[in-house]
């Protein structure tokens, strides 16, 4: 039982937790949530593979491409709430 | 028997699943997003135990708190738009169409089926082989920084950084572009006490984000975490009201966000090219 | 002998959030939650940052250590205080 059997196992259960959630939430900003959810997951699974026994220092490079991915998807949370912001104000003016 | 720290290591895998189950589950939208920020802080914390204290960083900084004030302020706006600020629970506020059961079942069945094929991969792969900290080591020298990650980041793949900081260029034109004309909500009244933690956060914010920013070239720390510290001083003044937003303004910030990521593109090649062939 | 203190420091905080937490759970409406909340971040937070302290070595670190608690209490007492507004006033603020 060691830190990167355990720690990918919850990385795959994240990654499915979400898949299932884009796919079937009735809500867009759950969906959003959810594809967040699935990036977290892909995040856990990454830094697993880095990881090495603590004497020895974990691999540098998955660790920079996860932080990458963080700043891409939070670029890309953005643009789905604006749209979603968009969205909502046109269907509120549509009722009126 | 069993050591202390696996046990730790169970309890908060049980607990980011049953907190990600919960982000789907629960009916209330602002519930919903506290149960991810605090989703994103606990995946932190466990990101530390797998010795990834750089990454963990972001993930609070960026990946909890940017998007978790940029959900919050789409909550606002959404019960703003639908006549409904004010009330404590907002039920799920789209009303979309009644999905048959069968195809969610299909649905799950399906995401099951590529959890499952992720699952074998994992298991499959190669235990921990050699990736490429030896070449890092190597390079080490080479890069005028102390941190790996922060090598990595900007130095060795400065490109792969570039295109990343043209993306978050790319998010802000098109959010800029998407929200124009759209009414605003009218930010919340906060109180005196809140005015006061805000005057005595402000400089202590940007203290922390310039820290973190010179800290990254020897510990971890770095620019998109010392970034989104800054993003939250932008943040606080908004929500002190102590600027706001003039449209004459826009112009000048426009200016700024496109100069930054050209001096980027003037500082990364540089440094671009002293990395290792094969990073 | 100081690593010992510094972990008993550490439990002893570890207990107040667990009533605290306890509280949280247990106890019926919004301000009475509040008020066990507090009683964990004020005294259980301090004991644990005294214990860190003790344990990180450094003077540096130990500086650090405070910084966090100081910004910690001052941050959890306005979120207590933004909390407990709206739960009185609602989102308009009005008295």
């Amino acid at each position: 039982m060691t830190p990167d059997l355990i720690y990918g196992a919850t990385g795959i259960a994240v990654f499915g937790i979400g898949l299932v959630g884009a796919l079937c939430a009735q809500d867009r900003l759950r969906r959003v949530l959810a594809l967040k959810l699935c990036s977290v997951g892909a995040g856990f699974l990454l830094l697993v593979g880095a990881w090495r026994e603590p004497p020895s220092t974990p691999d540098p490079v998955p660790h920079a491409l996860v932080i990458t991915g963080i700043v891409v998807m939070v670029s890309a949370t953005a643009v789905a709430l604006a749209l979603i912001r968009r969205l909502q104000t046109l269907e509120a003016e549509d009722e009126h | 028997m069993i050591a202390p720290l696996v046990i730790f290591d169970l309890l908060l895998a049980l607990t980011i699943v049953a907190l990600a189950v919960a982000v789907l589950c629960l009916r209330d939208l602002f519930a919903m997003i506290v149960v991810f920020i605090i989703f994103g802080l606990v995946s932190a914390l466990a990101w530390v135990r797998l010795s990834a204290p750089d990454v963990a960083l972001a993930e609070a900084a960026i990946g909890t708190g940017v998007t978790g004030a940029l959900l919050l302020k789409t909550l606002h706006h959404l019960r703003y738009v639908t006549g409904r600020l004010g009330q404590n629970a907002a039920r799920g506020l789209t009303a979309m169409a009644p999905v048959p059961v069968a195809v969610l079942l299909a649905n799950a069945a399906f995401c099951g089926l590529i959890t499952l094929g992720l699952a074998v991969a994992f298991l499959g792969a190669p235990a921990a082989g050699p990736g490429f900290e030896g070449l890092v080591a190597q390079a080490m020298p080479q890069s005028g920084v102390e941190h790996s990650v922060t090598a990595v980041l900007l130095n060795f793949r400065a490109y792969d950084t570039l295109m990343e900081v043209v993306v978050l260029l790319a998010a802000v034109i098109a959010v800029w572009q998407i929200e124009r004309g759209l009414s605003e909500a009218p930010a919340p009244v906060m109180g005196v006490v809140w005015q006061g933690f805000a005057r005595l956060a402000l400089p202590v914010i940007v203290v922390v984000g310039t820290y973190l920013l010179w800290v990254g070239a020897e510990a971890p720390g770095g620019a998109f975490q010392g970034g989104a510290m800054l993003a939250a001083v932008g943040l606080l003044l908004l929500l002190t009201r102590a600027y706001v937003p003039q449209p004459g303004h826009r112009g000048l910030a426009r200016g700024a966000f496109v100069l930054g990521t050209a001096a980027f593109c003037a500082g990364g090649p540089s440094g671009g090219q002293r990395g290792p062939r094969g990073l | 002998m100081l690593e010992g203190f510094g972990a008993i420091l550490i439990a002893m905080g570890a207990v107040f959030f667990v009533a605290g937490t306890v509280g949280l759970l247990r106890f019926p409406d919004i301000f009475c939650r509040l008020h066990a909340l507090t009683k964990a971040d004020g005294l259980g937070l301090a004991l644990i940052a005294l214990g860190v302290a003790l344990l990180a070595g450094t003077a540096g670190a130990a500086f650090r250590v405070a910084l966090v608690w100081f910004f910690v209490a001052i941050a959890s007492a306005t979120c207590s205080h933004l909390i407990a507004r709206y739960a009185r006033h609602g989102a308009g603020g009005v008295p």
